[in-house]
């Protein structure tokens, strides 16, 4: 458990007066409130420090407390006990908070305090200064959370169980997620705050793809190669689709670079089921190599031809 | 009122012990819609998200209406360029 540099946090130093950590707590809450930085774990991370910083900076008590044992806070209790043995510590104790403001942040909880104030000032506000300023109901604090799938697991609807916050949730995905998308489940998130509503998990999706497709949407794209004969005298090409393998006719003198469409052949449409993007197939024209003496005299009797 | 989609703002204000006054001002600045039912003012339930992000920046960030509503406009923003980037990320991927 570490010391926390709680004048160092909200950026003062020690002679700072009540206004000044007013002042500059403020400030790095209006920067770092997680209302205003959606999704972004450092500023919530930041945001609990600074809170913590304020809570202990702002009263008259607790700053003393943190000023006096700061560094030797894990002997902090065994000092004071001393001091009140020898009957020089009134030991009032405040309530107050000060008339500092106790910003919830959508949803600052006790387990948000570091093990260092929990140590300190104890895990129910021992100095009295954790409560009760704020009495409104409040919806309890998004949560985030990304799931990692491969292509594959999103090209049909299947059923995961998520462990979110020692929480088990089954959840149904739907084909055709993207990569990137977000979903919201609703009341998956922090608990409201004197009886309000649970907040909401937000849940994206990173995709990865370790397949031969590439991905724009529905609709997926792949580069297949062709021998320069099929190209010129045209043929037939298995090739494998997402989940299957279809027969294709070659035109005869097909370029390299043309792209053809197979419809329906694509990733399922998001929410919309039974309907599938296409599949766009490039050619790449493989040239041959290492000629024989014979194909070579070949290709200089056709290169005559055209000249 | 019986409306289950609607709320009555005086029932929201008493629960969040907030002034009425505060809900006409969002109203009456554009912030916040309230609809008017049976001459009960109201807001839909799927404003409840929004009322709270509004409550909480007002009065934990001591930010004025004005200010707030700036704020939501400019995540909105930031929430559509985000959604842009994610899916220009995903098209590039195709010539990766």
């Amino acid at each position: 458990m570490a010391y926390i540099d709680y004048y160092k946090v909200l950026g003062l130093d020690k002679s700072a007066s009540e206004a000044d950590i007013k002042k500059a707590y403020r400030k790095l809450a209006r920067k770092y409130h997680p209302d205003v930085n959606p999704g972004d774990t450092e500023a919530e991370e930041k945001f609990k420090q600074v809170n913590e910083a304020n809570e202990v900076l702002s009263n008259p008590e607790n700053r003393k407390k943190y000023d006096k044992y700061g560094k030797d806070w894990q002997h902090a209790d065994a000092y004071e006990h001393a001091e009140k043995q020898r009957a020089q510590y009134s030991g009032g104790r405040s309530s107050a908070n000060a008339g500092s403001a106790q910003y919830t942040g959508g949803g600052f909880n006790e387990e948000d305090y570091s093990d260092f104030f929990e140590s300190m000032f104890g895990g129910g506000g021992a100095g009295g200064f954790r409560g009760g300023s704020r009495q409104s109901q409040y919806r309890g604090q998004d949560f985030n959370a990304t799931l990692e799938l491969d292509l594959r697991e999103v090209f049909e609807k299947h059923k995961r169980t998520l462990s979110i916050n020692g929480k088990n949730i089954r959840l149904s995905i739907p084909a055709g997620v993207e990569n990137g998308q977000t979903i919201k489940i609703k009341g998956y998130g922090g608990p409201g705050v004197n009886g309000g509503p649970n907040g909401d998990l937000f849940l994206q999706f990173i995709i990865n793809n370790s397949t031969s497709f590439r991905r724009d949407g529905a609709n997926l794209y792949k580069t297949v190669p062709l021998d320069l004969y099929t190209s010129i005298l045209g043929g037939e090409l298995l090739i494998d689709t997402f989940d299957s393998s279809v027969k294709l006719k070659v035109a005869p003198e097909t370029p390299n670079g043309k792209q053809v469409k197979l419809k329906g052949k694509g990733f399922p449409v998001y929410k919309k089921e039974g309907q599938f993007g296409d599949l766009y197939i490039t050619y790449e024209i493989n040239m041959p190599q290492n000629l024989s003496a014979k194909e070579k005299e070949l290709f200089e009797e056709l290169a005559k031809l055209r000249s | 009122m019986s409306t289950p989609d609607y709320i009555p703002v005086l029932e929201l204000c008493e629960q969040y012990r907030i002034e009425h006054t505060l809900v006409t001002e969002l109203h009456e600045k554009g912030v916040l819609e309230v609809v008017t039912i049976s001459q009960t003012r109201c807001l839909h339930h799927d404003s409840i998200p929004v009322f709270e992000k509004i409550m909480r920046i007002h009065k934990e960030l001591e930010i004025n209406i004005e200010g707030v509503d700036v704020i939501l406009n400019l995540l909105d923003k930031i929430e559509n360029l985000n959604r842009q980037l994610i899916k220009t990320q995903n098209r590039l991927r195709i010539y990766e």
